[in-house]
């Protein structure tokens, strides 16, 4: 490789190499959403685009939204207006909030996943780990059983669930262990956009490292994109690289995930920077 | 990697034209900070700052503690928004850039070798350094390779490679931080002190990878402490507190 090579297109003997080049249409583009319970504001007004293989942070505190964001855009929650336009595999370009019921389910046991705060809410947990991977890969047409198992097996392996407990209920599985299921079985189906609520929240740190290498490697090898919201700034500088600060349902600074931590213009994002130690 | 290296005849025309326009171009760059969180007063750190670096050029900043060296490297990064002026890189005007466009800039053009490591936890040494690769889409045995190659000429031990940085010594973890700078031959490079805390033969490598990158047609701007080390492989020096309000 040379410098001249590197200064613009890949030259022709790496392009077979390369990731598919980026389309220049957003796969997510979020305007207007808003949501409010009665007359207290859920969120309001949040905007913004995301590519592929981007990974977006949400951050802000307690009560400021950033459930309900996620809750809306999955579909889970009816937002009072807005609309989230979402490129699909051929092209064309849809509301996701204007699909009929058994389309939008259809997208979140495909193209879209889903990981819960409280791995409760994303597990069935009276089925076997192996099943609730397992079931995944069947919505999506896989039959043959024994690789159904096989790649169930190899999931569990990733996210450091021993092999041995595959035919276990998540119910016997620690809060942290049942954490890694749900997303052994959110990410199973290869998505191309994965939603994560506080994916990390229960886990020890070095789970929680092993989660976000995972997750960077099938970001960059499958071009996924994530939208991830969590308390902690450090997973967020080395896993997002784009980050939107929300306060009181709004959103009030966002861009380049380093650029928002280590020069916060806004006053809430200033005093959520300085008041951890060091990320 | 060795396979993959050109005869200099061939890229000596690309490099001779690129070398017309400046690879960093500041012009007229403004910084100040506004503090919320201790009386909102706009704290003005810089003023006035014009500076180019051309291609096969390395170039350092200068000046005393706080006189704004690690400010505008961080402008030219990106992770300081540019206050006022013109900042361009490889061509890419960074003033009000967005996101998008500054993380593809960071991706094939523009290497940095920051001052101290920041990693994932558990990830091992050979593949941090090879991750600038794996983002170009380079197929992941030829990334591997050549990040172990760079990892031994810098004098890592091969018992480390599959080891994580976050254990290793203040030098080690420097030197995966600079072959991580070094893997990918980009055309501008920013070096925050890329000398500091290496012995002798350590620091010679690293001089010996900053010349090379030069010979290849690298923009190069760093900031060294190490005065020996900034005379052998600058070619000029910029004193910040020219830009000082
Ligand atoms: N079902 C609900 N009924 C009424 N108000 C609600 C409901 N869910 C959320 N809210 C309110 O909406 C606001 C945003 O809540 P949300 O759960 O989205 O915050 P969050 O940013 O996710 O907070 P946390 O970090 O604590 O999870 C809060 O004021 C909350 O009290
Ligand atoms: N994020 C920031 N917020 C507020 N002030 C800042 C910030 N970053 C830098 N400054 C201020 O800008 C000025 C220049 O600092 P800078 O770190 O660029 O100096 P430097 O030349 O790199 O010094 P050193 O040699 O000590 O590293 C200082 O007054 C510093 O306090
Ligand atoms: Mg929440
Ligand atoms: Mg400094």
């Amino acid at each position: 490789m040379t410098a001249e090579a590197a200064l613009s297109t890949p030259p022709a003997d790496r392009q077979d190499a390369m990731p598919t080049p980026m389309p220049e249409v957003p796969l997510l583009q979020v305007r207007g959403l808003t949501r409010r319970y009665g007359a207290r504001i859920g969120c309001a007004d949040v905007g913004f685009d995301l590519w592929p293989g981007e990974v977006m942070g949400i951050v802000g505190e307690s009560g400021s939204g950033k459930s309900t964001l996620l809750s809306c855009l999955a579909g889970h929650l009816t937002p009072d207006a807005g609309e989230v336009l979402w490129r699909g595999p051929d092209g064309t370009i849809r509301d996701v909030l204007a699909m009929a019921e058994p389309e939008r389910r259809l997208l979140g046991r495909t193209d879209w996943a889903f990981v819960h705060q409280n791995p409760r809410d994303g597990l069935r947990m009276g089925v076997s780990a192996g099943g609730n991977v397992g079931e995944r890969l069947m919505a999506v047409g896989a039959r043959h059983y024994g690789r159904i198992r096989s790649t169930a097996t190899d999931w569990l392996g990733r996210v450091e669930i021993d092999a041995a407990r595959i035919d276990d209920a998540p119910r016997s599985f620690s809060g942290g262990m049942q954490q890694r299921l749900q997303i052994a079985r959110n990410l199973v189906t290869h998505p191309r956009l994965v939603l994560m609520d506080e994916p990390t929240g229960g886990l020890d740190v070095s789970v929680q490292a092993r989660l976000l290498d995972l997750l960077r490697g099938l970001v960059r090898e499958m071009g996924l994109s994530a939208i991830v919201v969590t308390h902690d700034l450090a997973v967020v500088r080395l896993l997002a690289h784009r980050l939107m600060v929300m306060k009181d349902g709004r959103v009030v600074e966002a861009g380049l995930t380093d650029q928002v931590l280590d020069d916060p213009q806004h006053a809430y994002t200033q005093l959520l920077v300085s008041s951890v130690l060091q990320v | 990697m060795e396979t993959e290296m050109i005869a200099p005849t061939v890229k000596a025309a690309p490099i001779a034209s690129a070398m017309d326009a400046p690879m960093i171009d500041l012009r007229d760059v403004a910084k100040s900070f506004v503090l919320h969180t201790q009386g909102s007063v706009a704290i003005e750190v810089m003023r006035g700052a014009t500076l180019q670096v051309r291609a096969s050029e390395c170039v350092a900043l200068t000046g005393a503690s706080g006189a704004g060296k690690s400010t505008l490297m961080r402008m030219i990064w990106g992770n300081y928004r540019v206050g006022a002026g013109s900042i361009r890189v490889a061509g890419v005007e960074l003033r009000d850039a967005d996101p998008r466009s500054v993380l593809a800039l960071r991706r094939d053009r523009l290497g940095h070798v920051s001052q101290f490591l920041r990693v994932v936890p558990r990830v091992p040494a050979r593949e941090v350094v090879a991750e600038p690769l794996l983002a170009l889409g380079t197929p992941r045995d030829e990334a591997i390779e050549r990040s172990e190659a760079l990892l031994a000429r810098l004098n890592i031990p091969p018992a480390l490679w599959h080891l994580s940085p976050t254990t290793f010594s203040g030098g080690e973890q420097q030197r995966v931080n600079i072959a991580r700078g070094f893997v990918h031959p980009f055309p501008v490079l920013l070096l925050d002190e890329p000398t500091a805390s290496l012995d002798g033969a350590n620091r010679a490598t690293v001089l010996a990878l900053i010349a090379e990158a030069k010979a290849r047609g690298a923009a190069i701007l760093g900031i060294f402490h190490d005065t020996a080390a900034r005379e052998q492989v600058c070619d000029r020096e910029v004193d910040v507190s020219a830009f000082t309000p």
